[in-house]
């Protein structure tokens, strides 16, 4: 079975459409939905599934892309040991383009630094053991989909006996956004879709304590057009019998208990930091860093740098459009100053991040 | 940067899978997975690791249930 053709079968899709609108027809108060994986964002624009919903049902992005969300903090200091004339570089590429407070990888490496795009963190791996005398740093960012890739990456390096590979790491973990979202009296989300390789990963219960709290419906949808509509007709319902539980669209992948060794992985390799996030600030617990245990792994303690003074972008609006608060046609940089080609902001840069979806995919 | 994509395991050598989709073929490393894994299954395939099997019967289950309520001829 080819399981991207029929899971955007046409009939389907309109069927789920129908379903929807029969179900919130005449709503005085429109339903607020909130996505917090990029993929999905992604998915939405690509295949125009806000033109299929009723105005009674509102999409809105949130802080979905790991590449978005990681400051510019990190990107100055990824640009200071990039400097380091005996440093490689290795990381996902989607980093490169992402403007730090002066400089971004992509203008590094035009200048000579040696940055490798990988496609995983074990070709990171390779790259130190083929390269002896030079240090290789990975890049280490991502949600708990890829973490625990890149603890796998360190957990191979080590059996290898490598004491040439480091990763700087500032993994993101997703329940505690949604929960500061969820608190915001500015916001109104009336449910979430909840990313689905995350919680592949986590499991659909390290949502429940979102739905109990603060009395959010949670569903974990799939990637595909059916996927992410049935998911939405699951909130739908939940939102209309006033519920507020965690249901399993996605179930050909994701499971109540999730991934028990990735989990396990990750509580190895790394441990829980106060991280900080594009647009939202320090949120406690929320990040996963190297723990003492692997420290030789850890470019911050291994290879100490000065990073340069922090500057933000002026005028652009990551943040707010990273809670949800603003769309991209909003911001007066979108479309002029800030383009997929020259992006100003995070969010025109990964293919995933809101701004970039919808330049490309528009309204 | 998260996105997974469903493969075709078409050969297991200990801790990795050639995997395969549409024709192009990735090497995955199993050391996340926690299910067993045989040639023919799918997986998820993310950062050149599996990260999830594909449970097939629950796919055709989702797939069933929603022809069965969401085709337009029957719902009128
Ligand atoms: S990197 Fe892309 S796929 Fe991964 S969480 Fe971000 S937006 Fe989703
Ligand atoms: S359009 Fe560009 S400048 Fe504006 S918020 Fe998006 S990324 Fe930032």
């Amino acid at each position: 079975m080819n399981y991207s053709d029929v899971f955007r079968d046409k009939e389907l899709v309109q069927g789920l459409a129908k379903r929807i609108a029969e179900l919130t027809r005449g709503r005085t108060e429109p339903l607020v939905f909130m996505e917090v994986c990029g993929t999905h964002t992604n998915a939405i624009y690509q295949f125009g599934l806000r033109s299929l919903l009723p105005p009674e049902v509102r999409l809105i992005s949130g802080p979905g892309c790991p590449v978005c969300v990681t400051p510019n903090s990190y990107l100055d200091c990824a640009v200071a040991l990039c400097r380091l004339p005996d440093v490689i570089i290795a990381s996902f590429g989607d980093m490169l383009r992402v403007p730090g407070s002066s400089s971004s990888l992509m203008e590094e490496r035009a200048k000579g630094a040696d940055i490798r795009v990988v496609y995983s963190p074990l070709d990171a791996v390779q790259l130190a053991a083929k390269n002896p005398d030079k240090r290789v740093v990975f890049l280490g960012v991502g949600f708990e989909t890829t973490a625990p890739t890149i603890a796998g990456s360190i957990l191979a390096a080590k059996a290898q006996g490598l004491s040439n590979y480091f990763v700087l790491a500032s993994h993101k973990t997703m329940p505690q956004p949604m929960a500061i979202l969820s608190a915001d009296p500015e916001l109104q989300v009336d449910g979430y879709i909840c990313p689905a390789h995350v919680s592949a990963i986590i499991g659909a219960d390290a949502y429940r304590f979102l739905c109990e709290e603060y009395k959010v419906p949670c569903v974990v949808t799939g990637f595909e057009p059916t996927d992410v509509l049935q998911g939405v007709e699951m909130l739908v319902r939940q939102a209309i019998a006033g519920e507020s539980k965690v249901e399993i669209q996605y179930s050909r992948v994701v499971r109540w208990e999730g991934n028990a060794k990735a989990q396990a992985m990750l509580a190895d390799v790394f441990t829980p930091f106060d991280a900080p996030w594009r647009g939202i600030g320090v949120l406690p617990g929320s990040g996963l860093r190297i723990a003492d245990k692997y420290a030789e792994f850890d470019a911050e303690l291994a290879i100490p740098v000065q990073v340069e003074e922090l500057k933000e972008h002026k005028g652009c609006l990551c943040g707010e459009i990273l809670k949800g608060k603003v769309a991209p046609f909003d911001c007066p940089l979108f479309g002029g100053k800030c383009t997929p080609e020259s992006p100003v902001g995070a969010c025109m840069v990964s293919s995933e991040g809101t701004c970039a979806a919808a330049y490309k995919y528009g309204r | 940067m998260c996105v997974g994509v469903p493969m075709q395991v078409v050969s297991v050598d200990g801790d990795f899978a050639m995997t395969e989709v549409d024709g192009v073929k990735r090497e995955a490393s199993l050391m996340m997975l926690d299910q067993e894994v045989k040639v023919g299954d799918f997986v998820i395939v993310h950062a050149g690791f599996a990260i999830s099997k594909l449970d097939e019967e629950e796919a055709k289950a989702t797939l069933e249930l929603m022809r069965e309520v969401y085709s337009p001829e029957l719902m009128g």
